[in-house]
């Protein structure tokens, strides 16, 4: 049996004049994480969408599993399990119900569904909300019922359409444990995401993509170099400290550069691992400065673009 | 998450699972209809607003009677019913190809014609309300029954069985067009000429010669003749086949029509 789970060659789509994917190639091994990393409009959903044989490419080709999207679509089928970018579940039938329905539609016997149904509904904290119209769920309870719901089946493959997007941190760091668990029980995931740190967060590879082309694949240490690394942002308690700071940041930042005042009272400078971090907090420790404000940031998709394309921006409307 | 189980599968022989994901669907489709009763008012006021209308309106004027005439038209005015509720299921699932639910049926391993089985299997239901609703409105206006209720239930599930077989025509239109407004518009356009042209308010003889050939052929007449002889206990003539060989003629054009239009919107 194959060990790359998705593999895609040449991938193209064009709706009308719009021309969503030029040529687009991926491959994710068995067992990792896939990110696939672009702003509005990149094709990101375009790419899902046929991988997952909901669309035909009009040149190219995509196997998942070994088997071909589009000749083989029914196998590749039962192989998957999609979470859209938009909510795909009956908005009238109750979070349970869902769920159950399709276990049965994947051939589960009907108490064996319902036991799946249980199950999911407790993983993703749904149970207290599991017999009321999937309509009345709040956003959040929303995206979670539909991963779950692609999860029914027990899928090798799954595909995650932005799926942390409009949701608050803290049920963003639950959907990341949540991918990480589906990947150490031996799932493979493709996710697409706006968010570079989201994508460095949770895969082992990461694809970006621009107007349907692939314009940077790689490991998220490999782009983080190449787009520069990390910012170390840091607020001395006492302004009068300020000239210190900089000194010993520009010490642990990459090249010495010195730092840059971004805001009123806060420095940055360029950083290239974590390592900076700690080695900051020690000095500044050393040098008795207390910081009210100190943290690292990747940088944004919009600075990764810039450094990757060189363009200021792709599309005008990505955030 | 637990271990991986070793889940119980149902049987995987082809014809056995299209009926049962068909059957779970069409569990679906009740649920909705359970859930969303008011989806159903128009279709069970409507024909008893037309009921009123034509009784106490024109009932003087075309049978010289109104009792003469709520017999004659009630039947009728079922076929009509029938026929209009069909038009709600085009634009029903022409919406709801628009929502994320049948971007998930199409990346379930199920064939791709059970979620529109189900649909229409689904309103089973909704035709058998109408039905009897219009049924219980006609009695209290003073429609009875001339046969026996064995015959009467047979015109009724004609009735049924008609509806779900035409709206194959209008799940292919609910395919093809791109808002439910236009399948709404269309539907229209061909079920209410249907019912005109045809002996639901007027007996055929009245007709002008050349529309009488039209009214011969139509499926909603013969669907009316057959009601009106198994609920009065008059002669029912060849009119059941007639009706029965349109049914089965929606089926076997529009069913393939409308499952080939489905494949191709994705
Ligand atoms: N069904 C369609 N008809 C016409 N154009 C489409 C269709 N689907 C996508 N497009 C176009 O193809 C391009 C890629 O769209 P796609 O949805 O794949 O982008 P995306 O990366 O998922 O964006 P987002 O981050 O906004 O979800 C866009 O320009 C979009 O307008
Ligand atoms: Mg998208």
């Amino acid at each position: 049996m194959t060990d790359v789970m998705v593999e895609a060659e040449g991938l193209v789509k064009r709706f009308g004049e719009t021309r969503a994917l030029q040529g687009v190639d991926l491959a994710v091994p068995r067992g990792t994480v896939h990110g696939v990393l672009g702003p509005n409009g990149a094709g990101k959903t375009t790419a899902v969408r046929i991988l997952s044989t909901l669309l035909r490419p009009d040149a190219g080709q995509a196997r998942i599993a070994g088997f071909d999207v589009v000749r083989d679509a029914e196998k590749v089928r039962s192989r998957i399990g999609l979470t859209g970018q938009y909510a795909s579940v009956d908005e009238d039938l109750t979070g349970r119900q869902n769920l159950v329905l399709f276990g049965t539609l994947l051939d589960l016997r009907k108490s064996a569904a319902k036991h799946r149904a249980k199950e999911l509904l407790e993983w993703f904290d749904l149970t207290e909300a599991a017999d009321r119209p999937a309509k009345t769920y709040s956003g959040g309870m929303r995206r979670r019922l539909d991963l779950a719901a692609s999860l029914v089946g027990r899928p090798d493959v799954i595909f995650l359409d932005e799926p942390t997007t409009g949701l608050d941190p803290s049920k963003r760091e639950d959907m990341w444990q949540v991918v990480r668990t589906l990947v150490r029980d031996g799932s493979t995931v493709l996710l697409t995401t706006q968010y570079l740190e989201e994508a460095e967060a949770l895969a082992d590879e990461i694809t970006v993509i621009d107007h349907g082309r692939v314009i940077a694949n790689d490991t998220p240490e490999q782009l983080k170099r190449i787009v520069g690394g990390q910012t170390l942002e840091v607020r001395p308690a006492d302004p009068a400290d300020l000239e210190k700071t900089g000194l010993i940041l520009a010490s642990v930042a990459t090249n010495q550069k010195p730092a840059e005042m971004t805001r009123k009272g806060v420095l940055a400078v360029p950083v290239s691992g974590d390592e900076a971090l700690t080695e900051s907090v020690a000095r500044l420790a050393t040098a008795g400065i207390v910081v009210t404000e100190l943290s690292m940031h990747l940088p944004s998709l919009d600075e990764v673009f810039f450094t990757l394309t060189g363009r200021k921006d792709t599309e005008g409307n990505h955030k | 998450m637990t271990a991986i189980a070793v889940q119980p599968l149902k049987s995987q022989f082809k014809p056995l699972r299209l009926v049962r994901h068909s059957l779970e669907l069409t569990k679906r489709s009740l649920i909705k209809t359970w859930r969303t009763p008011e989806a159903l008012i128009d279709v069970t006021v409507q024909p008893a607003l037309f009921l009123v209308i034509f009784v106490y309106i024109f009932g003087g004027a075309i049978a010289g009677g109104t009792h003469e005439y709520l017999q004659f038209l009630m039947p009728g005015i079922l076929a009509q019913t029938v026929a209009m509720g069909a038009i709600s299921i085009g634009v029903n699932l022409n919406n709801d190809l628009e929502k994320g639910i049948f971007d998930r049926f199409r990346s379930l391993p199920i064939a791709r014609s059970a979620p529109l089985i189900g649909a229409v299997l689904g309103d089973v239901v909704r035709y058998v309300i109408v039905t009897i609703s219009t049924f219980a409105f006609a009695y209290l206006m003073g429609f009875r029954i001339h046969a026996s209720p064995l015959h009467a239930i047979a015109g009724c599930l004609l009735a049924v069985l008609f509806g779900v077989c035409l709206s194959w025509a209008l799940v292919f239109v609910g395919m093809l067009v791109r808002t439910s407004g236009a399948v709404q518009g269309i539907g229209f356009l061909v079920i209410m000429p249907l019912t005109f042209a045809s002996n639901v308010f007027v007996g055929t003889f009245t007709l002008p010669g050349w529309m009488q050939g039209f009214v011969k052929v139509n499926p909603l007449t013969h669907l009316v003749q057959s009601m009106r002889g198994l609920f009065l206990g008059t002669p029912v003539g060849n009119h059941v086949w007639w009706t029965l060989g349109w049914c089965a003629a929606f089926v076997i054009v529009f069913m393939p029509l409308a499952l080939a239009a489905y494949r191709k919107k994705v």
